[in-house]
């Protein structure tokens, strides 16, 4: 076992560290939330200058060629900033996608642009009926010909406010919940027939709805094989989950740094409040939280490349889960021991708890996932 | 030993029932009922329809103009409130200072102050915090120095919820160094017009503005305004706040709560099936029922016992308070978990009434959908405000089990 980071991750954890530091302290933060973007332009080209943009895709692709280890020492990072760009969406999720399933001529075409930093994608799996489960697609695709023919919604498309592409799941064969028949297809935004309505989350970043009506495609928009997209979808959210993992610790790491300085600061009955038992015990429990969690974090990226799909899965839902539950534990007494401060706008601490709530909300929260590890536990019959 | 109620409270509840039924204004129900803002106007409107119907006070005994209800009839009334969705009444006048001025104020300031705050007239909130002294209560700074027929206040009081639409404050303030800091404490009413007011909104971590900060400088305050004795506010504060604990288990309001979570839990859908059906949901769900119906009959033990006695209440509503607080948030918790991805967009605009909603987004986004997360978020005060849980769990430990 190794539980070191190499020479180079820890580099590429300071760049990203020095860069928040200089340039994304919580009034950008602030100001960037409130913009009509939402997240900083500047800021993505940044990260396509320091190589983020490139981090997990193969170098023949022009990529850094780094795994899911890579990407967790980022995202932890993106939590601890409460960075907004569409990082997660893009490069993460879609990008790795498109590294996994698209056809040659497709990668040629979109990894550069995305490794650019001229092009955002977001992936539109999940509707409303479904709710967390990504077999559950009622949007249609209908093969005419050399073309497709994509009718349906989708809904809380994570980044999708300011996506130049969404990767859409449709449905081209079989009942609604059934596992064959999905397909996966490259929609421009500026398709005709489909409608995007977008707005901000309760985290400070953007989604949108979509409308497809009719939006009529060319074959090579169907991204790997038809009816057969729902596995490569699943590795695609995997690993966005791991991802998403790691976001939460930083966001964990740094709320406990932030209540253990306020316990030290913040004086009552002329001590400061840390000293108080009741307080202490939380603090250490949080303490605790954050070590597994960060063990959980490391277990879902060590796994999110895995080609076993079932082993794969089962430790990225045990981490979602164990994360979700820590999260919520972490924010809760974070918000509690800093008192009325910590339910006021004004300091980082009610962000960073905002955000670890909707990371538990976001691709199944702790409970649908629970569910989905403890259905590895069944006796095989 | 009976849990039922008998003919003559199920009548009550009838009438009651009846008259929210018929009074209660449909467009201030409506926004009760999808959680969107509601105005002062909306408040201080349902005041004077209580009023008039001579329900404008209901814990507070006739000879003041209140019902002169039991305990039993208080409860059936918010819990028909709440489930009419009716808004509540400002606490801080009916429910916190009301009661010390009747048993602290003069028959001056009871003559003047009761029949305003009856009517709906007069707007109260509360200076307890400060920046310095939320937990540690006793040690607040804000002085006031007496100058002839009047004291001069000056300091910071924060967290004061909704002094934006107040006309009176009533304040801790400190008269005296002298001694333990709990002997120099005053309880004064002062008029939010005196010059040298300062009202500072604070947005809190869902966008909203409930509270603010207040500053006080050099503020002119007629010493006919001190309740009580000088130097003695810390007795008629404690007394304020056993009452404000003892409405903050919120059986009603909870009440509510749940059976909006089941319609939501029974309108979302999870693969293809209501989310109801799915069991770990309902087990979650039903933890929290359990909860209630013991807090419901704890509440009303805990009431009935102390007005059978004839005691002030006591440190037991801590009891109340804990269980109260810790059970709305789980609530909160639980709709915005029942909502999945939909507990992730904010929309501000569809906080308030008449919002069209875009048609795209409400295809799925139901009209309850809105407030939700904002709510949960905010709810986190409730174990912080009004002594946090740990303080009522330090009042149970010493004034109840002597440790």
């Amino acid at each position: 076992m190794e539980f070191n980071y190499s020479e180079e991750q820890l580099a590429l954890q300071d760049t990203l560290q020095r860069f928040i530091s200089r340039d994304y302290d919580f009034d950008k933060r602030r100001k960037l939330s409130a913009s009509t973007l939402g997240y900083s332009a500047e800021a993505w080209s940044q990260y396509a200058e320091l190589g983020l943009l490139s981090l997990p895709f193969p170098e023949d692709c022009g990529g850094l060629g780094g795994n899911a280890v890579d990407v967790m020492l980022v995202m932890e990072l993106f939590g601890q900033g409460l960075l907004l760009e569409p990082y997660l969406s893009t490069v993460v999720t879609c990008g790795g996608l498109i590294r996994d399933a698209a056809s040659a001529v497709m990668k040629d075409k979109l990894l550069p642009q995305i490794i650019g930093g001229t092009l955002k994608i977001a992936l539109a799996a999940y509707e409303a009926a479904g709710r967390y489960d990504l077999s559950y697609v009622g949007c249609k695709a209908q093969e005419s010909g050399a073309s497709w023919r994509i009718s349906g919604r989708k809904t809380v498309v994570l980044d999708g406010a300011s996506a130049d592409y969404f990767l859409v799941s449709a449905r081209s064969s079989g009942e609604i919940s059934d596992r064959d028949g999905i397909s996966l297809f490259l929609v421009p935004r500026d398709a005709q027939g489909l409608t995007v309505a977008a707005y901000p989350t309760q985290s400070g970043a953007r989604a949108a709805d979509l409308l497809l009506e009719n939006v009529t495609l060319s074959a090579d928009a169907l991204i790997g094989a038809a009816s057969r997209a729902l596995p490569v979808i699943e590795r695609a959210v995997d690993r966005a989950i791991a991802a998403l993992c790691a976001e939460a610790v930083g966001i964990i790491n740094a709320l406990n740094q932030a209540t253990l300085s306020y316990l030290k600061s913040r004086k009552q009955f002329g001590v400061a409040i840390g000293t108080f038992q009741a307080l202490k015990h939380k603090m250490a429990d949080m303490l605790i939280a954050a070590e597994q969690s960060r063990s959980m974090a490391i277990i879902a990226a060590v796994h999110a490349d895995s080609q076993d799909a079932a082993d794969r899965h089962r430790h990225v839902a045990a981490a979602k889960a164990y994360i979700g539950q820590a999260g919520r534990l972490v924010g809760q007494h974070a918000v509690q021991m800093h008192g009325g401060m910590g339910v006021v706008d004004e300091l980082i601490v009610s962000h960073y708890f905002k955000r670890l709530t909707m990371i538990d909300l976001s691709l199944g929260d702790a409970d649908y996932h629970l569910a989905s590890f403890s259905d590895t536990l069944r006796p095989a019959s | 030993m009976d849990l039922k109620y008998n003919a003559e409270e199920e009548q009550f509840r009838a009438t009651v029932r009846a008259f929210f039924d018929g009074e209660l204004p449909t467009d201030i129900r409506t926004k009760l009922q999808l959680g969107r803002r509601i105005s002062k106007d909306d408040m201080v409107r349902w005041q004077k329809i209580l009023f008039r119907k001579g329900w404008g006070a209901v814990n507070w005994p006739e000879r003041f103009g209140g019902t002169g209800w039991d305990i039993v009839q208080q409860h059936i009334f918010e819990e028909e409130r709440a489930d009419a969705c009716a808004p509540p009444q400002n606490p801080f006048s009916l429910k916190m200072l009301a009661p010390v001025m009747q048993t602290f104020g003069t028959a001056a300031q009871q003559e003047y102050f009761l029949p305003r705050i009856l009517s709906g007239e007069d707007w109260w909130c509360q200076g307890y915090s400060e920046p310095g002294s939320g937990s540690d209560l006793a040690s607040l700074r804000t002085s006031a120095v007496r100058q002839g027929d009047h004291y001069i206040v000056n300091g910071q009081k924060t967290w004061n919820t909704l002094g934006q639409y107040a006309d009176w404050i009533f304040c801790l303030v400190r008269t005296s160094t002298e001694g333990r800091s709990q002997q120099g404490i005053s309880f004064l009413l002062i008029d939010m017009k005196s010059a040298g007011i300062t009202v500072r909104p604070i947005i809190m971590l869902d966008g909203e503005h409930e509270i603010n900060d207040i500053f006080f400088d050099n503020v002119k305050v007629p010493v006919q305004n001190l309740i009580g004795e000088e130097n003695k506010g810390w007795t008629y504060a404690k007394f304020l706040l056993t009452h404000e604990r003892s409405g903050n288990a919120g059986i009603g309001a909870c009440k509510r709560a749940l059976k909006k979570l089941k319609e939501i839990a029974a309108e979302q859908m999870s693969n293809g099936r209501p989310l109801i059906e799915d069991s770990r949901f309902r087990d979650r769900i039903a933890q929290v029922e359990m909860e209630l119906m013991a807090l419901e009959i704890t509440n009303l033990r805990v009431l009935s016992a102390t007005a059978a006695e004839q005691r002030a209440l006591g440190p037991e509503v801590s009891v109340l308070k804990i269980k109260g607080s810790e059970i709305i948030q789980q609530l909160a918790e639980l709709k915005m978990h029942a909502l999945g991805h939909d507990a992730l967009p904010y929309v501000r605009e569809a906080l308030e009434m008449g919002w069209a909603g875009d048609p795209l987004l409400s295809a799925h986004y139901h009209s309850y959908a809105p407030p939700i997360s904002g709510q949960y978020f905010n709810q986190r005060k409730t174990t912080i405000y009004a002594g946090s849980t740990e303080i009522q769990k330090n009042i149970i430990s010493q004034m109840i089990l002597g440790l």
